[in-house]
């Protein structure tokens, strides 16, 4: 089923349930389990003679080894295996990850390894694996294995490896650029040479890693009676680990079986297949032993993706109205030592710089450098929030060169409600154009900046720096392409006993998607959602799927839910008016009944599945389908547009560079809400998040690439103690991409944060004339620019 | 397990345990891994995100900071032992589930098990009360607002001033 551009009236959205579901602030049925402390993570399951695993991790950014010896750590009572490049290679069709995402097409010599086997390139990266009783035996183990490092130059800084004459990253790399790539449109140099009023920026950004609460994990079992390689992971992406593991193991298909248990937070750091799994599953299958493998903190600081640095060179060409005419500019992308899926983190940022804005000519060189670090694939936001930065920066600067008001440029520039839907001339990653869908940008500028009386805090700025305090306002646009598809499944089934199930490909991490997803079934089917059980996230339960990440599932697992719900319904009534011998227009759907409209005459849709089930030699009535239940994987490329427009306040500290912030507004339009709860939920986290990435998190590494804050006490995420309540406003524009009218939801809150507190931090410092080039705003970086705008004002 | 296991007796949740643990076995993973108390999580194993705060005799401690063995003679609270009955969330754990104070659910446990000892001494906590014990918890996915928000609305429901459970709508 593909997704054609039409009105969402035009759907078919039948639903006769009096209290409509959808839309609902239902409570979610994931919590009475958390909060009792019973939900099942990755490390609450335990199997009978399950050995626990540790990884030994190179000490080196950069080295290669030619020989590990690990005859102490066989020896050490406790330890059962120990494996190395080897010694596990017997287990695996290949010792090198295929690709993921493997459309974009590159020399495969780009990816990790399951474990290491000569030349390690950052440190962190696993070279052998020890299986012992216990986690501590394990890890006593490791420091008895003895390798002989031979250390080489390391490339911490991505613009350094494209110097001519820079040590290699990877030996086998022809150079360390791993790509180069064009985005544009329009002629920008003619729109430069000419133009009234143009400028240029050099901009950077480093986003942090993900760090959900719940590191990664993963516990295998190869079960000889059933010849099946069971898995359980703490993962976004269990089918695509399914297919990797049948691919990597050289198993079929019908031997493997993935689940992810409860997920606690992914952010991007879990939709990835990452060696360790493969070295998990491989090294069950040797010992013939369930096998756990638990990452640590410290673990997820070295060997978890992050997501890094962004190095920006722009040209800007504006008319005397401060009209964008150009935007010209070069993007370097730290990639890290491998490229385990692809460019989609640049690429996303390079076709989203002009975001919710008409920019007649565009042009991105894009340069992907590899580094000695750990590789990157997106974290929360997957290079939107860059691309944002990027576009805010721009529009506060030319309001600051042509001494026009911030939000009266944005509004110039902006995408206006009558050109939606808007085409850009870009395309998305499945190469399908970039259309704005809809939505009404200045309207929602209008909506937070009436919210936070923007006019009237000039006055409050006087006011307050009257009294020596420096504070600043400060707002920023963000679009987030959301629901990328092909597909999410989505089956729905009533069995003969009466359950109500949703199985799907999407995974659950802590969204609600469970809550959301039967919210939009039980719509359709008259019953309480906590009457739905959903599975998601278990390859058994659904042969297809691709899982959590992109703000994509309730668009595109909703959509199929809820045509699979709508199937199972009509189903039910087709089957209902036979067995009541009554007009299917005579028959409504209501509390796990179908009965004729207005009488007690009825049958529950365990009866109805009684039949539909089948009995062997008795008849189904002419034309009905087997079985009360219906699978449906909805096809769809074009991705449905989500827009944000923030303000805040912040409060400077000119003394510290500390940033306070005093008030946070956001407005997000998500199309239709299935959950307004579950959404503002969402954007606290995704706000947050992205106060983190503006003001607290670096993930720093010394010049020869060593990993310098392993842990949360240096590497710090925002605690509650510095967060602000946020004022979260909505305005629902519905998208026409889908049954339900949605857009994604989860990265959406983040995107635009880190240049509205940048413009606020900006503005709270116009008396210094500080100018916001970087994220994170540290301390310590906002008071040398301080020192600096102070020094220059009063030369010695 | 080696012979230099030391034998150590708390109480966990009301209930008298005794269990053979090797002396550098922390409280986090002897509740997990040799009780079977597994609502106990474990974030960072140094102490900074709070997963795994329990009470040890009131008072609230990161058990990844903690050797079983200091929890001799103990009494020991985690979150298996907040509920009022299996049919009965507490009226802390009812609020975060009615105000939306938890999502991907891993840090909840620690988180509760502190607002619980706050709201045990005090009936009243202004919002910085509530917002400083919480910065001794990371929350990567709520904002820590509605975590706020629910822990006040805790302290409003024992005193009386709102109905036990907001009641809100669950089913069609």
């Amino acid at each position: 089923m593909n997704a054609p551009l039409q009105p969402a009236a035009q759907w078919e959205r039948k639903s006769d349930n009096a209290a409509r579901i959808v839309g609902t602030r239902a409570r979610r049925i994931e919590d009475p389990a958390l909060l009792r402390g019973a939900g099942r993570y990755l490390d609450d399951l335990s199997l009978e003679g399950v050995l626990y695993a540790a990884f030994l991790r190179s000490p080196h950014a950069h080295a290669r080894f030619s020989h590990i010896d690990t005859a102490a750590a066989l020896a050490l009572p406790g330890v059962v295996a120990v494996y190395t490049a080897k010694t596990i290679l017997p287990a695996l069709s290949r010792l090198r990850m295929p690709l993921g995402f493997p459309t974009t097409q590159f020399d495969n010599a780009c990816t990790p390894w399951v474990l290491c086997p000569q030349e390690v390139c950052f440190a962190g990266e696993a070279v052998a694996l020890v299986l012992a009783h216990s986690r501590h035996l394990a890890e006593d183990a490791l420091a008895l294995i003895e390798v002989d490092w031979d250390p080489l130059p390391a490339i911490a800084d991505c613009r350094d490896g494209l110097k001519p004459g820079a040590p290699k990253v990877r030996s086998e790399t022809a150079e360390n650029a791993l790509t180069r790539f064009r985005v544009g449109y329009g002629d920008c140099d003619t729109a430069l040479a000419s133009a009234p009023h143009r400028f240029s920026l050099s901009l950077s950004q480093h986003r942090g890693a993900a760090h959900p609460m719940e590191g990664r994990g993963a516990m295998a079992r190869w079960d000889d009676t059933e010849q099946r390689l069971n898995m359980w992971s703490s993962t976004q992406m269990s089918h695509e680990l399914y297919y990797m593991l049948s691919d990597m193991l050289g198993l079929p298909e019908s031997q493997v079986r993935v689940i992810a248990p409860d997920v606690g937070g992914g952010f991007g750091s879990k939709f990835l297949v990452y060696p360790e799994e493969i070295a998990v599953a491989a090294a069950a299958r040797l010992c013939r032993r369930p096998v756990k493998w638990v990452e640590d903190r410290q673990e997820h600081f070295l060997a978890g993706i992050q997501e890094r640095d962004q190095y920006f060179e722009l040209e800007v060409a504006t008319d005397k109205e401060g009209h964008v005419l150009a935007i010209r500019g070069t993007l370097v992308h730290d990639q890290g030592a491998y490229t385990p899926q692809g460019v989609n983190c640049p690429y996303n940022c390079a076709t989203s710089v002009t975001g919710p804005y008409l920019i007649p000519a565009y042009e991105m060189q894009v340069i992907v450098a590899q580094t000695n670090k750990v590789p990157v694939i997106p974290v929360r936001g997957a290079g939107y929030p860059e691309a944002a930065f990027v576009s805010e920066r721009i529009m506060d600067r030319i309001a600051a060169e042509l001494g026009l008001d911030r939000a009266e440029v944005r509004r110039r520039n902006l995408v206006p409600a009558h050109k939606m839907p808007y085409e850009k001339p870009l395309k998305n990653r499945a190469g399908v154009g970039i259309v704005l869908d809809s939505g009404d940008y200045p309207a929602c500028q209008v909506d937070v900046l009436t919210a936070i009386d923007y006019a009237g805090f000039p006055a409050r700025q006087a006011a307050a720096l009257a009294e020596g305090r420096y504070i600043g306002l400060g707002m920023a646009h963000g679009v987030k392409g959301t629901g990328r598809g092909p597909f999410e499944s989505g089956t729905v089934r009533i069995t003969p006993s009466g359950q109500i199930t949703v199985s799907t490909g999407a995974l659950a991490m802590g969204q609600g998607i469970k809550t959301a997803l039967a919210q939009v079934c039980a719509e359709q089917l008259g019953v309480a959602i906590d009457q739905i059980q959903v599975i998601a996230g278990d390859t058994a339960a659904v042969s297809l799927g691709i899982g959590g990440a992109a703000s994509r599932q309730m668009v595109t697992a909703g959509s199929s839910v809820h045509f699979a719900a709508l199937e199972v319904r009509n189903k039910a009534i087709k089957m209902a008016a036979a067995m009541l011998e009554a007009a299917e227009a005579d028959l409504e759907l209501a509390e796990g009944r179908v009965r004729v409209t207005g009488t007690d005459r009825g049958v529950t849709l365990s009866d109805i599945a009684k039949r539909l089930r089948g009995v062997a030699g008795y008849a189904l009535p002419e034309g009905m389908d087997v079985g009360l239940e219906a699978s449906i994987n909805w096809r769809t490329d074009q991705m449905p547009y989500a827009n944000g427009f923030h303000a805040c306040e912040v409060e400077v500290d000119p003394g510290t560079g500390g940033v306070k912030i005093l008030r946070y507004v956001a407005l997000q339009d998500s199309g239709k809400l299935v959950n307004p709860t579950l959404v503002e939920g969402q954007l606290h986290g995704g706000i947050v998040h992205g106060i983190g990435n503006a003001l607290f998190e670096f993930m720093a590494f010394d010049d020869q690439a060593q990993p310098l804050t392993t842990t949360l006490a240096d590497y710090l995420l925002p605690g509650a103690g510095e967060m602000p309540n946020i004022e979260i406003l909505f305005r629902e524009s519905p998208s026409p991409y889908n049954p339900l009218g949605v857009k994604g939801v989860g990265e959406g809150g983040t995107v635009p944060v880190a240049p509205a507190i940048a413009s606020a931090v900006e503005n709270a410092l116009q008396p210094f004339g500080v100018c916001i080039t970087a994220a994170p705003i540290t301390p310590p970086a906002l008071l040398r620019q301080i020192l600096a705008a102070q020094m220059t004002a009063q030369p010695a | 397990m080696s012979a230099a296991t030391r034998s150590v007796q708390f109480t966990v949740n009301g209930q008298l345990r005794s269990v053979q643990v090797e002396p550098r076995l922390n409280l986090a993973d002897c509740l997990r891994h040799s009780l079977g108390c597994t609502g106990t999580h474990v974030g960072c194993e140094h102490g900074v995100c709070g997963a795994c705060t329990v009470l040890v005799d009131g008072r609230s401690a990161r058990a990844c900071l903690m050797l079983a063995t200091q929890a001799e003679g103990c009494t020991i609270e985690t979150v298996e032992g907040l509920a009022t009955s299996a049919e009965e969330l507490s009226v802390l754990q009812q609020s975060f589930w009615d105000l939306h104070g938890l999502q991907c659910g891993f840090c909840t446990p620690g988180v509760l098990m502190s607002l619980t000892e706050l709201l045990r001494s005090n009936a009243a906590p202004s919002e910085a009360q509530v917002r400083d014990v919480l910065s001794g918890h990371l929350c990567r996915c709520t904002g820590y607002q509605n975590i706020v928000a629910a822990a006040l609305e805790a302290a409003r429901r024992m005193r009386g001033e709102t109905p036990r459970q907001a009641g809100m709508a669950v089913s069609a």
